[in-house]
């Protein structure tokens, strides 16, 4: 068992797909020499060379482009974009081609890819380098959407992600980067569409995902001392979606608590208490409640960007409040 | 760049085929305007009619295993690799027995096991996909080449200059093919285009030479098609060509074409221009019988008819088709 940051966990993922097979190529901007912008990809290319780990210039489209016409020509590329947020600028060959190609050409094609991209806030970055679009990906019939909350999630999510033959958008907290976690030896291999759950109470359930996942966790503990005793499911993966470990948890409580990142409106929360209600309605015995941040662009003041993404604090007030309510 | 090989282009065999070609895009596509006014065609579709020349010209000069990029206006680049028409007049009609099952329509006609690598509806898209196609070529060490047409329209979206750039830098084995018929849908491209000529006057922003070609004589595209095929098998990089043509009638289904001038359609429609009428009186010209060439037409409107009938004959795609083929396994689900 090792310890690896967040960051050294990408480069560990995609090292060890790319050893396995050669048909893995990985492009982006800055990541051969440079190591990628936050160093998540140091070492690929002095073990794997510029050949297999290629720099492109800043041109979003043409670097998702080559991708798709890579992966539906027999490769199995992996591509950075290098703020989710440039999602923006490319995501006609997302959307439109990727996603679509299989189905209209009655699956004659398939696109076994991965996407990676930072995504979320908490580095001060303003609201364009700041955005949690996994709920823009997650709309989109024809993607998977991972979204990996520790290191050794991220090792087995993106070995997942690579042998998916289907596209997978796999989006990386990057206020996480940082953050250090357990990794065991060896080459890990996780499913897709399993959520985990990292903790178990019998008072309510909490479903999360990414960055807020350690902040459910530490906001568990701050409840378990009150007296409220939460599980706390991390989501994972948005698509496909564990809804039967969502569901049995939430049947197991009788509430239900989603932490998203994501503004409001359409977040991934809303879906899964969509489906909460429509199928264990029966078992709740309190109305499902959304902790997200608020519907406005993420500002850039560390003051304010506190304030706008659900803290321990506001998690536990939350709670607390809907509880004894 | 000299060509390694002779071109077989003054052999009156390979003429024939060109002709051939041509004539069957023509009627294929005369043919479904009329399924469209017999409203058997739904939806929208957008024809070659008067732009044969390139697609035939350009596929005879890929090998088998090359790849072929489309736009939305791809029926004649489609069936140009060698696709049979009865499952492209059934895409159009929406039928079971289409290219894609009815799944794709007239927009997206692709077969893979033809090299039709898709045909895309998003102006540009496909640049930088062909780019990606030709970078694993490129990897694999396949020698095989990516050809991308698309429109003059095309040339002022982001994803031109990406992808042109990108295919230049990364040396990748991709022919981009502008078809230049001046109207980029219903303005003419002059008035909204920097440069004269749309494609070829940006070649020299990607250090690439600019390459003109009368887009209505087949000889002429199979020539500078050969060259950029060979080209870019031999790890030389990317060309870009400018092919001026026309397009006889309007952009799509709904457009009638009337903002050009009565007399410059009638030129480019005339037997000097069009490109079908021009290879023939070639052929002529060359000695080559009347009645060759009319046993060509014959065989083509034969396989028209058939392919016509054939496809109406397809029943509508079942709800089975409905949910199937979103993800690799063949399924749909999205959830547990």
């Amino acid at each position: 068992m090792a310890e690896l940051t967040y960051r050294e966990a990408i480069a560990r993922g995609i090292a060890q797909e790319m050893r396995r097979d050669e048909s893995v190529l990985f492009l982006g901007e800055d990541v051969g020499a440079a190591g990628g912008v936050f160093k998540g990809t140091v070492g690929l290319f002095e073990e794997f060379g510029p050949v297999r780990v290629r720099d492109t210039p800043i041109s979003e489209q043409a670097i998702l482009g080559a991708a798709m016409g890579a992966a539906m020509t027999g490769l199995r590329p992996i591509a950075e974009i290098m703020f989710a947020d440039f999602f923006a600028v490319c995501w006609d060959i997302v959307a439109n081609e990727i996603a679509k190609s299989r189905y209209m050409t009655n699956g004659q094609m398939s696109f076994p890819l991965v996407i990676r991209s930072g995504n979320g806030g908490g580095l001060r970055f303003g609201a364009q380098h700041s955005q949690s679009v996994e709920n823009w990906a997650m709309m989109i019939p024809g993607l998977k959407v991972v979204v990996p909350s520790n290191p050794r999630d991220v090792v087995g999510l993106m070995a997942a992600a690579v042998r998916d033959d289907d596209p997978v958008i796999f989006l990386e907290s990057k206020a996480l980067y940082p953050t250090k976690g357990e990794v065991p030896e060896g080459e890990i291999v996780d499913a897709l569409g399993t959520a985990t759950v990292l903790r178990h109470g019998a008072d309510a359930t909490i479903a999360t995902l990414g960055l807020m996942v350690p902040r459910a966790l530490a906001a568990a503990e701050e409840l378990a001392a009150g007296g409220i005793d939460c599980t706390v499911v991390d989501v994972r993966s948005l698509i496909p979606l564990d809804t039967q470990t969502i569901l049995r948890e939430t049947s197991a409580t009788g509430r239900l608590f989603t932490v998203e990142e994501n503004p409001r409106v359409l977040g991934w929360g809303a879906e899964v208490a969509s489906i909460v209600a429509e199928e264990a309605f029966f078992d709740l015995d309190g109305p499902v409640v959304r902790i997200t941040t608020p519907h406005i662009p993420l500002p850039a003041a560390d003051t304010l960007e506190d304030m706008a993404l659900p803290s321990v604090e506001r998690i536990v007030t939350t709670i607390h409040k809907a509880m004894n309510s | 760049m000299t060509t390694t090989e002779a071109s077989p282009v003054h052999d009156v065999d390979f003429k024939l085929e060109l002709y051939r070609s041509q004539v069957a895009l023509r009627r294929f596509e005369t043919r479904a305007y009329d399924l469209f006014l017999e409203n058997y065609v739904k939806g929208t579709s957008h024809l070659s009619i008067g732009q044969e020349a390139i697609a035939a010209g350009v596929a005879a000069a890929m090998r088998p295993d090359d790849w072929t990029f489309a736009t939305y206006r791809g029926h004649a680049h489609t069936l140009a690799r060698g696709v049979a028409m009865t499952p492209v007049f059934a895409e159009l009609m929406g039928r079971a027995n289409g290219l894609m099952a009815g799944k794709g329509g007239s927009m997206h006609l692709t077969s893979v096991e033809h090299g039709v690598m898709g045909s895309y509806a998003i102006i540009g898209a496909h640049l930088p996909i062909a780019c990606g196609a030709a970078w694993s070529a490129q990897y694999r060490g396949t020698d095989q080449v990516a050809v991308v047409f698309f429109g003059d329209g095309t040339v002022n979206i982001g994803a031109f200059h990406e992808a042109l750039n990108f295919a230049a830098i990364w040396k990748l084995p991709v022919v981009f093919i502008c078809e230049n018929n001046l109207y980029m849908e219903y303005t003419r491209t002059s008035e909204v285009t920097a440069v004269a000529r749309p494609a070829a006057d940006r070649a020299a922003a990607y250090g690439l030479e600019p390459i003109l070609v009368d887009g209505n004589d087949a000889d002429a595209v199979y020539e500078v098609a050969r060259t950029a095929v060979e080209r870019a098998r031999a790890g030389m990089g990317p060309s870009l060509i400018e092919a001026e043509t026309y397009r006889h009638g309007g952009h799509s289904r709904a457009d009638p074409g009337k903002y050009r001038p009565d007399e410059e359609v009638a030129l480019w429609k005339s037997a000097e221009r069009d490109p079908v009428s021009r290879y023939r009186t070639r052929l002529v010209e060359l000695g080559v019988d009347e009645s060759t060439l009319a046993r060509i037409e014959a065989d083509v409107d034969a396989e028209v008819e058939a392919a016509t009938e054939a496809a109406k004959a397809g029943a509508a795609p079942g709800e089975d088709l409905l949910m199937k083929d979103v993800w690799a396994n063949g399924g749909a689900e999205w959830r547990n």
